[in-house]
């Protein structure tokens, strides 16, 4: 069936206060802003010569399972920048509102469709670039954008308080102590090998992360060190909503942090979109070319810590498992081998999904969308249906997914078909199955 | 209709040529100042060896995951994109034009040959409508100008075919076939067509992206 974007109108506070405060000569004037500061020649060249061949829907996980073109990456562009551009910007509210939900509900940014164009028309920076009209107009989902003014206002996703982030940690370290006795959770430790970080929901609400986190490192004995200061998350949802300014600001107190330790390099924990933001586009936004400070994702720190032997596993996790590979380190930062080798070498029997690797389809919940909430929340789901299809297939009941976000979006899935999947984190595994050699 | 034959042949092929080069040449001088102004921080992630990975393995059929995917297009579209360029330069008739006017000579296509990668064409062009009819994704996105691009590609081979096979007025419709591909060449920088100046470094930038940067394949 085919529908459009005004079919599958979305009331969200947000959105709807945004557009209430437009004219069409408000976003016009905007809209002609923001092209003529931010729109270059690669904006340009991917709107021209797209030959309309629609090779890209199949890419999609949204239109794999509504199987509706309105869903396909190059109609998203149509019912969005091609429009704008031939009014000039000279748009309705309304449309306006088409577009953010567009761009932020029905687009996880996740380049799948890289693979799809002959072309290699980059559809993720047309969204994100649209996404940076909205924000600019002021039409952003309720949810992400909340989660952006707690990055403003306390540099991290959750409205952590300052005095919180230090008691949580300092509040699972003793509860780890109970386990092995020497552990610590070594705070502001100058010239550490590394400054960990972790993102906001960890000391949220999945506190057993930071727990085990610090259980394998103490038991690697690795000389690390969490600062005790904002500047220790490093997720970005203001990335996503398009506030790049805010998203600059937030890397920046990120690496200044790691720079004032003067370690030798930042290692995050299982999350995605924070690595992109910082491996990939906060950095650059910032100016530099590479990082500033080396950044290691999880999968290959602990990589290096099974290769080296600082860890040892005491037995290996009944398997069978399948992998889901996260967009963000994967198609971004091409890890799927040392994740295989990771899971190799933790798990009994791995059962690889179709498509896997750099062709994975995306869990549906990264890219911001999840972070929009409960008003977008079935489009999500509805539209990962494919996902779900794609766990069903591997007849495994475990999946492991070391990222965040996927985490959510799985965890949806799983739920919504009934899949009767348990979802872990590769620090799940090794926590649970390694040589507890300090452990009392 | 023998002195527009004449136009056609003389002042409007050197127009032709002339904005189809030099077109060509502008777009992609102004598009690289473009991007060095303001993608200057993107630009300088280009390199040759990713660039040229990525585009090598788009040129292989069915060398990339969308290619695959979609196997009844990749063959058409490999097919007609060779033939777009075999037949119009080793095309013996297109070969005499070149040795009247400037005397110069060069291998042809056999004739028969030439006329069956002709009907590829046509036939290539007729299954890109039926996709653009058909199939609910592309009638999606597609609008005139997608028509027009194809329309002119199938009016100039389709023409060509009939001239040659002296199928009515040949005089008319060798005229008709020259006006038609005089077109497509003023067109090729100005509309879509220009995704054969433009395609090879938008390939070529994402194939920085992932090569360099994000370590992937992105094929």
């Amino acid at each position: 069936m085919t529908t459009t974007i005004a079919d599958r109108r979305i009331e969200d506070a947000g959105l709807e206060a945004g557009i209430a405060r437009l004219t069409p000569e408000k976003i016009q004037k905007t809209i002609q802003a923001v092209l003529a500061g931010e729109g270059g020649a690669r904006l340009k060249t991917y709107v021209e010569t797209c030959v309309r061949c629609g090779m890209c829907a199949q890419a999609c996980h949204y239109y794999m399972s509504h199987k509706d073109p309105s869903y396909a990456p190059v109609a998203k562009v149509r019912q969005t920048m091609w429009e704008i551009l031939k009014h000039k910007g000279l748009v309705s509210p309304e449309f306006i509102h088409q577009c953010a939900q567009i761009a932020y509900t029905e687009c996880n940014l996740c380049r799948r469709c890289m693979h799809y164009c002959p072309l290699g028309i980059d559809t993720a920076y047309i969204m994100s670039f649209v996404r940076r009209i909205c924000h600019k107009l002021g039409v952003t989902p309720q949810y992400i954008q909340d989660t952006a003014h707690s990055h403003s206002a306390t540099m991290n996703q959750m409205w952590v308080k300052d005095d919180e982030w230090i008691d949580t940690l300092k509040w699972q370290e003793d509860e780890a102590r109970d386990e092995m006795p020497s552990l610590r959770i070594p705070l502001e430790v100058e010239g550490a090998d590394f400054m960990y970080s972790v993102i906001a929901p960890e000391p949220k609400f999945r506190t057993q992360l930071i727990y085990q986190a610090a259980f394998i490192f103490n038991q690697a004995g690795v000389n690390w060190t969490m600062p005790a200061t904002p500047g220790w998350d490093n997720s970005n949802m203001a990335m996503f909503t398009g506030d790049m300014e805010i998203m600059g600001r937030i890397e920046m107190a990120h690496f200044a942090t790691a720079q004032r330790l003067r370690v030798k390099r930042i290692v995050m924990g299982e999350c995605g979109h924070a690595f992109r933001a910082i491996y990939d586009v906060a950095n650059r936004w910032l100016g530099w070319g590479m990082h500033p400070v080396p950044v290691v994702h999880s999968i290959e720190f602990f990589w290096e810590l099974l290769n080296s032997g600082k860890i040892q596993m005491a037995k290996k996790y009944p398997g069978p498992v399948t992998i889901h590979d996260p967009c963000n380190v994967i198609r971004g930062r091409g890890l799927m081998d040392k994740l295989r080798e990771v899971v190799h070498a933790i798990c009994d029997g791995v059962v690889e999904m179709t498509p896997n690797r750099e062709h994975n389809y995306c869990c549906c919940a990264g890219g911001g969308v999840i972070n929009c909430g409960p008003p977008f929340k079935n489009v999500r789901i509805v539209g990962n249906s494919i996902k779900a299809e794609q766990l069903k297939a591997t007849g495994v009941k475990t999946c492991i997914a070391p990222c965040h976000n996927c985490h959510g979006g799985l965890d949806d899935i799983i739920h919504k078909y009934g899949l009767g999947m348990e979802l872990k984190f590769l620090g799940d595994i090794i926590y649970e199955c390694m040589e507890k050699k300090g452990a009392s | 209709m023998l002195e527009l034959y004449a136009l056609a042949v003389g002042p409007l092929a050197w127009l032709a040529f002339g904005v189809f080069v030099i077109g060509s040449l502008a777009r992609l001088f102004s598009m690289y100042s473009l991007a060095k102004k303001k993608d200057a921080a993107f630009l300088s992630y280009m390199t040759w060896r990713y660039s040229l990975r990525s585009i090598f393995h788009w040129l292989i059929p069915f060398g990339s995951l969308g290619w695959r995917e979609n196997p009844a297009l990749t063959v058409v579209t490999y097919v007609f994109h060779i033939c777009l360029f075999l037949v119009p330069i080793f095309l013996m008739s297109h070969i005499v034009m070149w040795d009247t006017s400037f005397g110069f000579t060069y291998a042809a296509l056999p004739d028969g040959l030439a006329d069956g990668l002709t009907v590829a064409v046509m036939v290539a062009c007729l299954f890109f409508a039926w996709r653009r009819l058909s199939l609910p994704e592309v009638r999606f996105v597609t609008s005139t100008h997608d028509w027009l691009v194809l329309v002119l590609v199938f009016s100039t081979f389709s023409t060509g075919f009939l001239a040659y096979h002296q199928i009515g007025d040949s005089l008319t419709l060798t005229t008709l076939h020259i006006l038609c591909g005089e077109a497509m060449l003023i067109a090729i920088p100005f509309t879509r067509l220009s995704h054969m100046l433009f395609g090879f470094f938008s390939r070529g930038y994402i194939g920085s992206e992932f090569g360099g940067v994000r370590r992937a394949k992105d094929w």
